[in-house]
């Protein structure tokens, strides 16, 4: 039986399959009662219309099963909502080496995002332009190098 | 609107109408990017409509969930504001529409994550975050469009002056509601003139000021649009992926 924790942990994101839910930051808590075994996990979405979250909460209760621990539910919060300042170091290099530029730091969420350079997760190179400011999935926008000519996916700063 | 189920839904609504009205663009915006840009946009209104509707459920407590409330109430149910159910017209009107819907919600959304219903701030936390997405984006749009060309400008003025009077719906003062309606519109005027000075847009004269949208009472567009949205779920009903 592995412990609960280390088996939700490894569940993969099903839009982003480099990196963990643990590491994306959407991962809050994994609680097992010691006395009935029951196993309560605790998840947050990155966008409040994130099409993913059905498939998550398959995804850990299978994870779960297979470690042994049946007895499981899935809870979703809200608040504190998530923000991509939750995505480990691990995870953004796990991003950049997938070719998906990692977020900077975010703004207050009230304001107009300030664009900083986006570094090519290709070549490394900060000469870099917005193609689309919407994506392949609702967290993230087009970018293209100027430099290399590749264009990637940025991961936006929320 | 009067209490907390009253003013939940109505944002519900709002949310979950704009939604559906942007979904229309799919396969149809102008450019590739930008009807990216519109599905992701309807995306994360789907996603606020799902979670105010689901609590409003709650707050009635009359065993209605989300799709209860979005698939099975008719027209006079909804209490959506005119504005998100106007048919899109061409893509400034479509832009100017969501230039005056989010920054309507993005001082809503703030508000709401400051009152004192936990749930209601929860939600008004995490949305306002990606209304704000999506007022930077109508507000490009609507600079690009209004100080472009001839024609861009002709239309996006056409736009304003065709949905300016609705907007007046989204502020009528309701102080019972968790968030007074009539408090936000400082936050809105602070946004939206400098946009349209920057777009060379004339702000309309106040005149016409059509409402009853929290009342229950739509413009013909409203029911064509829900019979669209809900004939696949009415007609199968409790059928499931």
């Amino acid at each position: 039986m592995t412990d609960p924790r280390t088996a939700v942990a490894a569940v993969v994101d099903p839009e982003i399959r480099v990196i963990t839910i643990d590491e994306l930051g959407i991962l809050r808590a994994v609680d097992e009662d010691p006395a009935t075994g029951r196993v309560v996990v605790t998840i947050t979405p990155t966008y409040t219309g994130c099409p993913a979250m059905d498939v998550i909460r398959t995804d850990i209760r299978r994870a779960l099963t297979v470690a042994g621990h049946p007895d499981a539910e899935v809870r979703t919060v809200y608040t504190p909502a998530w923000s991509t300042d939750w995505i480990s170091a691990a995870g953004r290099a796990k991003l950049a080496a997938a070719g998906i530029a990692p977020p900077g730091p975010r703004g207050d969420g009230t304001a107009v995002p300030v664009t900083l350079a986006v570094r090519c997760p290709r070549c490394g190179s900060p000469e870099t332009e917005q193609v689309s400011r919407f994506g392949s999935t609702a967290c993230k926008a087009l970018w293209r190098c100027r430099s290399c000519s590749e264009p990637f996916d940025h991961l936006k700063a929320l | 609107m009067n209490g907390p189920f009253d003013f939940t839904l109505a944002l519900g609504d709002d949310a979950l109408v704009a939604a559906q009205r942007l979904g229309e663009w799919a396969t149809r915006a102008p450019e590739m990017e930008e009807d990216i840009a519109l599905a992701n946009i309807a995306l994360d209104q789907l996603g606020a409509a799902r979670l105010l509707l689901s609590y409003a459920g709650e707050l009635e407590g009359a065993g209605r969930d989300e799709d209860a409330l979005a698939y099975l109430r008719d027209d006079r149910e909804f209490r959506n504001c005119l504005l998100v159910e106007l048919p899109n017209g061409d893509f400034a009107v479509t832009m100017v529409k969501l230039l005056l819907l989010s920054a309507y919600q993005v001082p809503l959304y703030t508000a709401l994550a400051g009152c004192p219903d936990e749930r209601l701030a929860a939600i008004g936390a995490k949305a306002r975050k990606e209304s704000a997405y999506h007022l930077d984006h109508s507000a490009l749009w609507v600079k690009r469009l209004g100080d472009g060309t001839d024609e861009s400008h002709r239309r996006a003025q056409a736009a304003l002056d065709q949905l300016w009077p609705y907007h007046h719906e989204l502020f009528a003062a309701d102080p019972a509601a968790p968030v007074d309606p009539a408090t936000l519109r400082a936050g809105f005027d602070a946004v939206v003139q400098p946009v349209l000075a920057e777009a060379t847009l004339t702000r309309p004269e106040t005149g016409w000021t059509p409402g009853g949208g929290r009342d229950g009472v739509h413009t013909e567009h409203l029911s064509f649009l829900l019979a669209e949205m809900q004939v696949l779920h009415r007609a199968h009903p409790g059928a499931r992926w």
